[in-house]
Order: C-alpha cells, then structure tokens, then sequence
C-alpha cells in the first residue's frame, strides 16, 4: 500500500501512544499495590509485598470474592439455559416477532445499568418482598442473568447458524430421537460456543457494580461493591490497591482461556 | 448408544410429539426466555416508567399511585436538571470524539500496516484490557489524577498542575474505560476496505489526507457509528466514574442514584430516568438510517 513515509510513522506513533495509554495506568496501580507509603504518594518510596499478605488474610475480600464467584456462577448457568433456548428459537424458526426475540435479548445491556438497576429493585421490592423474599444474594443472580443472556445467545446463535441443519437432519434419519440428537450432535457441536458464551457471561458478572448495587440489598457484597465501599476509606488504601492489582493480574486468565476455546478473541 | 430408550416409551413419545409439532417446539422454547425477559424485565421496566407519573408524597414519604405529570414538570422547568442533562450529553459526546481520535489510527495501524502476526498480538493487547475491572480502572486514573500522582509527578516539573478531579477527569477515564469499544469495530470495518481502493487512491495521485477523507472516512462511518453507540450510551449513563474522579461533578446517572438513596423518591428517580433512555432511543432511530446496527 503506498502510504507517504510520513504518515507510517505518524501511525505507528499513534499506535504506540495508544497503547502506553492503555497500559500506563494499569501497570501504575500494579506497582502501588507494593506502596510501601500507606498513604499515597507517586514515586513510592520503597517497595513491600506487605500488604499483599495482609490482603490475603483479609475477611472481607474473601467473603466478597466468594459471593462474587457464586453470583457469576448463578447467573452464567440460568444465562446458559435461557440464551441457548432462545437462540435456537430465533435461528430455527420464522415466526411473528421474531426480531423483537434479538432485540429483547440485547435491551438489558443497551440501557444504562442503572435504568435497569432501578427498575428491578423496584419490582422485587413490590413482588418479592411480600413473598418473604429479601434483597439478596439470590436478587443479585437474577438481575446478572437478565443481562448476561445476550453474551450466550450471540454466540450460539453464530454457531447455529453456522451449522446449519443437516448433521441434525441425518442424526434424526438414523433414528435418533429430538432429545438424543441434541445430546449426541448438536450439544458436542455447540460445546466451545457455550464455553466463550459462558466465560463471557462471568466476566460480565464479575465486574458488574451498577445493577449490583440496586439489587444486592445491605447483607451481600460481592467484590466490585466491596472495593467501592472501600475506595474512598484511606486507611483501607493498601488493600484496594492488592485487590485491584491482582484483579488486573487475573484479567490475562479469561484472555488465555478465549485464545484456547475458539482460537478467535473476537468472540465478543 | 447406551441410552437408547425403548420404542414406546414416553420420552420417546414426547420427542415424537415434538418432531411432528414445530410450534410446540417453537412454544417450549420461547416459554422461559420469554418469561424471563418479556414478564420479569419488560415488565419492571413497564412498571418503573409508570412510577414516573406518580409523587411522593412530602411528609410521609409515601407514593402516591395517582397519574399526574408533575415529575417531567419540574424536570423541565428547574434549570438544574437542564444543566446536569447538558453536561452528561456534552461528557458524552466528548468521550465519543476523544475514542475516535485515538481509536482511528490504532485500528488503521492495526488493520492495513501492522504484519499479520503483530496484527494478533495487537487485537489481543486492545482486548486484554477489556476483561480488567470496571471499578479498578477507574481507580487506576483516581491514582493518576490525585493530587501526589502520577499526572502531577510528571506535569510539576514543567510547571503545569495537573486537573485534580472534576469533569475533565471524568471525561478522560470514561475515554480510556470504552476506547476498546470504539477500536473493535473500526478495526473490523477497515480490515473489510480492500488495499486495492488505497492503492488505486494513490495511483490516481491523490495525497495522503484525500485519500482519508475520499476513501478510508465514507468507509469507516458505519464502523465509528457502531463504536459510538457504545461510548455514548455507557458514558450517558454512568454515574460510579463520577464519583471516582469527578470531584463534585453530577451527572444524570448521580441525580437519579440519589433520588433512589438519600431522598427515596423512586417516582422522580424514574422520571429522571427516562431522559438517557429518551436520548439513547432517539440517537439509535437516527443512528438506523446509517446501516451502521448492521456492524454490529
């Protein structure tokens, strides 16, 4: 391609800025977290894995992190029933209101978090409530769900598509019934499409803090509402900034995973 | 097959049923997503948006279920909220222009100069980010702009204080929480535009800024469209980064988190609510007529 020399070096430069941009911060909270000042200061003065120690030993950072493991798990799983169902119905059949399914399914997502936050708390506060069913961590896995449903449809609905019908066609010619041609060919064959759905949908919940917030209640906090209770508490700085590392750290985990899965990091 | 079931069995049967019934499979289907979203999510919504026409009664604190437009009346007549609704478009907007002015050459990089293989490991640093903590990014730019941080370290040497926390902070670490957004599909789009168009721009003699405006641009539109539907609509909405960096800055997320919180005033809250839901389906209907949901 003939681009004026100019213009490469300009781009590459962009391209360099850009990305010093992205990791800069990123790498600044790594190396805080071994601050050994307690209260913040840039340079850090010396350098300590004190406070990582003290993170690791810290009750509320485990319970957090273990009500947020449950959540994620919660709602990835009821995420996996309803975004495979609907996927299915959308890509094998033709029926009235057919884009409003896709529309619907992607609607939790596109609204601003906190329309949704506010709308659900306001109905299990109204209808839960009454039935002796508090905020909590249950609440908290029924609005994840609501919104990670799209991250599962997606990705089936692309593999569905790109399977087309036929191996199902000639499993049911060979006798096999609806329930054992899902079982034996099509659940096999959707099986990464799930899992890249399925990490994606965790992600999601993990991170999730605005509809959290809404419908966790006062007892339940998963991490992300743990750190932002803490954030602004200066003598809890230290342990912020491990949480906050070693999330950074692990964020590399589901990048990996993804590469391994599908081969195919696109799988947003 | 070590499951086979016996021909009369009922599962068998059941399955039969199904196969010779495609709406009942269709029905069994659609049943619990449809539940879900449709009674569950629309139907909290519905209800949340109907909240928006009553009051809150001043001395018991109270709803009062009875329809009036008083809620959108003071919204519109009390200056404030006209100010906050401003401010959180113009913050939007901004952060929408900010991603497209770093996004576009990082993605032309990545899509038509970088070799093949620095083009994998360039979409993998891009998307590595993404899967990093909302909350802990935004904190990472509360170190950056707090008063003994990073900005401060490298700008008081030259003379300049850095911003501190405001609106400037918030519009900068909005721009850096959804730059992947806007990067992704831009890179797609261009790696869609054929060499050949550039080549046969250049052959014809035009320079490199003509070839930009009369060949990569009217290409890329859709792409930076897609790429703003999301930096528009997570930055309209958002009200945690505010509080992170914003200092004392309010935008339309806080006004409503606040009426939910401190005031509890669910029926304003609601109305309020309705303004980022009122522009974001305005700005998609327009956004429509480009193709770009297509790129989605």
């Amino acid at each position: 391609m003939t681009l004026s020399r100019g213009a490469r070096v300009a781009l590459r430069i962009g391209m360099i800025i850009g990305l010093a941009v992205i990791y800069v911060p990123l790498f600044v909270v790594l190396v805080n977290s071994f601050n050994a000042d307690k209260a913040f200061a840039w340079p850090p003065s010396h350098l300590t894995g004190h406070w990582w120690s003290t993170a690791w030993g810290n009750g509320g950072v485990r319970t957090a992190l273990w009500t947020s493991v449950k959540a994620g798990l919660g709602a990835t799983l009821v995420a996996l029933v309803l975004g495979t169902m609907a996927a299915f119905a959308v890509q094998r059949y033709r029926f009235f209101g057919r884009d409003t399914v896709s529309l619907l399914v992607i609607l939790p997502i596109a609204l601003p978090g906190i329309v949704t936050g506010i709308a659900l708390n306001n109905a299990f506060r109204t209808v839960l409530s009454p039935l002796g069913i508090q905020l909590g961590l249950f609440t908290v896995v029924v609005g994840h769900a609501t919104f990670c449903v799209v991250t599962i449809f997606n990705n089936v609905l692309a593999r569905l598509r790109r399977l087309g019908t036929r191996v199902e066609e000639a499993s049911a010619d060979l006798g096999a019934d609806t329930f054992q041609t899902f079982r034996y060919v099509t659940f096999p064959l959707l099986r990464s499409a799930l899992l890249a759905g399925g990490l994606l949908s965790f992600a999601l919940s993990f991170d999730e803090i605005i509809v959290t917030t809404f419908t966790a209640g006062a007892g339940v906090q998963t991490l992300p509402i743990w750190i932002f209770n803490n954030l602004f508490r200066p003598n809890q700085a230290p342990i912020v900034n491990v949480v906050a590392a070693a999330l950074i750290v692990l964020s590399v985990v589901p990048v990996y995973l993804a590469q391994r899965v599908s081969g195919d990091t696109r799988g947003l | 097959m070590s499951t086979t079931v016996t021909p009369g069995g009922p599962v068998r049967r059941f399955a039969g049923l199904l196969h010779r019934r495609p709406y009942l499979r269709l029905a069994a289907l659609l049943s619990a997503p449809l539940l879900w979203l449709v009674v569950a999510y629309l139907g909290s919504l519905a209800a949340l948006f109907a909240a928006a026409f009553w009051t809150t009664d001043d001395f018991t604190g109270e709803v009062v279920k009875q329809f009036n437009l008083g809620n959108f009346q003071e919204l519109w007549n009390q200056s404030v909220y006209r100010t906050i609704t401003l401010r959180s478009v113009g913050v939007a907007a901004a952060v929408t222009v900010i991603d497209t002015a770093v996004a576009f050459p990082m993605a032309f990089y990545m899509a038509k100069i970088a070799s093949p293989r620095a083009q994998r490991w360039l979409v993998i640093a891009v998307l590595t980010p993404l899967w990093a903590s909302y909350l802990v990014k935004a904190y990472a730019w509360r170190i950056m702009f707090s008063g003994s941080g990073v900005l401060s370290w490298i700008l008081d040497p030259f003379g300049i204080h850095g911003p501190g926390y405001g609106l400037p902070a918030t519009i900068v670490t909005l721009a850096y929480l959804w730059l992947p957004y806007m990067i992704l599909p831009i890179y797609a789009g261009l790696e869609r535009l054929p060499n050949s168009l550039l080549d046969a721009a250049g052959d014809l003699g035009a320079r490199t800024f003509r070839t930009f405006r009369t060949v990569i641009w009217p290409v890329a539109v859709p792409a930076v469209i897609a790429g703003s539907i999301f930096t528009f609509s997570l930055s309209l909405g958002d009200y945690i980064t505010v509080k992170i960096v914003g200092g004392k800055s309010q935008l339309i997320g806080n006004v409503v988190y606040d009426n939910i919180g401190a005031a509890d005033n669910l029926p304003f809250a609601a109305a309020v609510a309705t303004i980022p839901v009122v522009i974001m389906v305005i700005y998609l209907v327009a956004v429509r007529r480009t193709g770009a949901l297509d790129n989605l």
